[in-house]
């Protein structure tokens, strides 16, 4: 059983990200909203997002911030995907090997309890 | 323009204060800033307060507590800039001819730790994606990529800024690093150490501004009180977006409220003799000198070896200490950059005193994202 730790961001199988497309200024934008964040205009259209793009950056959080269950280490960082969008995701960890620009693609990790969100790993790293 | 003065300043020192309430801060900082300014009772006409955490009405249980109460009292958020909006508001409404003579103060009391912020949803924070530090060290990292700045770089600032604070009886680190030390401390999220990030904390601040007499007898003159907010795009921002886009010829917030703080001054970068900034990490801070126009991209490593933003140097920053070693009470953050420069420009900052300061500037910059840009002139 996965539940999305929050509805409307992510599909789980395939694993995407729900975005949406601007008819105006042509801007991608993730989450999926009403207006586009860019000009405010009402024109945007549903698109599912790339599951895949390039790390733009990275670091590890050691330490569980307010808030958090999970587990420590974790992985946290952008990755730029080839629609022009920086998306703030986890990151698989360790991160110590990690390079600016990497191939990197998105799956879907569990933070307990069946509570699932998306994060990144390096294509190199890629399932079993 | 009517030309505003900074009639007196108060400040209750910036530290861990266990059994002092955030409203006791607040009013040893008033008190102060009304003594100075000899300002009698009922000799203000409104009042606005900058906090973030001390909650509702939080300004008036400060002047209630002084039996000051009557005018208006406007609490105002802001972030880390929460002081810096109060500021722009007053000032505004002196130039406005509404008041002749305004109170702006500002305080808070902070959990330790990391802040936690109703800024994020509840998700945010259960998937991992509402870590301050974290956001602070991807905006290191790309600094060190974008502007060649090496971890030794954004140990030395450290080094330079609690040097500085050794010198600040009201704040809260009054000793020493070696570079050694700050790269020794713990990692939090590479590339930032703990010495590298300013600790939240308590303090409180506070201005009397009035309308300038005719016969031009201030000594310091607030010259402008610039807020700003975001533009969309920057995915690092302080606006903490969940995506952005190619953020290159998006202006920063902070170069917002500088540009117009220095055309609404008449004056520019190399004109400033001081400057207290925004150093929440150390990135931050150098991050702030490529916004706020003080250097080029890249020019911050030499900066630092040649001692340039070091008091004796050309251009001294963070002369107090700044945040690394006040710490940082969001609301009374901007109002106490103020209070040092207005001692600075005085002539009465002491053994830290920058030998004929002129003009300066305070800059702060967080959550909104919400920038501001002060300019002060002795
Ligand atoms: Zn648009």
């Amino acid at each position: 059983m996965h539940t999305p730790v929050h509805e409307g961001l992510f599909t789980v199988d395939p694993p995407a990200l729900l975005g949406a497309l601007c008819g105006e200024c042509e801007h991608h934008c993730f989450p999926r909203l009403a207006h586009c964040p860019y000009c405010g205009c009402e024109n945007v259209d549903p698109v599912t997002l790339s599951d895949h793009g390039t790390l733009w950056g990275w670091t590890e959080v050691t330490t569980a911030p307010p808030g958090y269950e999970g587990v420590v280490p974790f992985g946290f960082g952008i990755v730029e995907l080839p629609e022009g969008l920086r998306i703030v995701t986890r990151l698989t960890s360790p991160t110590a090997t990690y390079e600016y620009g990497m191939a990197m693609r998105l799956q879907i990790v569990d933070l307990g309890d069946g509570v699932v969100t998306w994060e990144f790993t390096p294509e190199t790293e890629r399932g079993v | 323009m009517t030309s505003v003065e900074i009639a007196g300043v108060g400040l209750h020192p910036f530290g861990r204060f266990d059994g002092v309430s955030v409203t006791d801060m607040g009013v040893t900082a008033v008190k102060a800033a009304l003594a100075e300014a000899a300002i009698p009772r009922g000799g203000f006409q409104a009042a606005f307060c900058g906090t973030a955490y001390a909650g509702v009405a939080a300004g008036h249980k400060v002047l209630g507590a002084l039996a000051l109460t009557g005018m208006p009292i406007v609490n105002v958020e802001a972030g880390c800039a929460s002081g810096g909006a109060a500021l722009q508001l007053a000032m505004g409404a002196i130039q406005a001819g509404q008041y002749e003579s305004v109170l702006v103060f500002g305080m808070e009391k902070m959990p330790k730790g990391i802040i936690r912020s109703t800024f994020f949803e509840p998700w945010r924070e259960q998937a991992g994606l509402a870590v301050t530090p974290a956001y602070f060290a991807l905006r290191a990292q790309r600094l060190m990529r974008e502007s060649g700045i090496t971890k030794n770089d954004l140990a030395d600032l450290v080094v330079k800024n609690r040097r500085h604070g050794v010198n600040n009886p009201d704040a809260m680190f009054r000793k020493e690093v070696s570079a050694q030390e700050v790269l020794n401390s713990r990692l939090v999220c590479d590339p930032l150490h703990l010495f590298m990030l300013c600790s939240p904390n308590e303090g409180a601040a506070a201005v009397v501004l009035r309308r300038a007499p005719a016969d031009g007898s201030a000594r310091v003159t607030l010259a402008s009180a610039v807020l700003r907010s975001h533009l969309p795009g920057s995915v690092l921002g302080e606006a903490t977006p969940l995506s952005g886009i190619d953020d290159s010829f998006i202006p920063p917030p902070s170069t917002l409220a500088a540009k117009a703080a220095f055309e609404e001054a008449g004056v520019g970068p190399d004109d400033l003799d001081i400057v207290e900034c925004q150093d929440t990490d150390a990135a931050r801070e150098l991050l702030a000198w490529e916004e706020l126009g003080l250097c080029a991209s890249g020019d911050q490593a030499r900066i630092l070896a040649d001692g340039d933003a070091a008091i004796g140097g050309r251009r001294p920053v963070n002369v107090s200490g700044g945040l690394l070693s006040k710490g940082e009470p969001l609301g009374a953050s901007a109002l106490g950059q103020v209070v040092e420069l207005v001692r600075q420009l005085r002539g009465e900052a002491g053994i830290r005193q920058v030998a004929g300061a002129r003009v300066g500037l305070a800059h702060t910059v967080g959550r909104g994202a919400n920038a501001c840009v002060t300019i002060i002139k002795a």
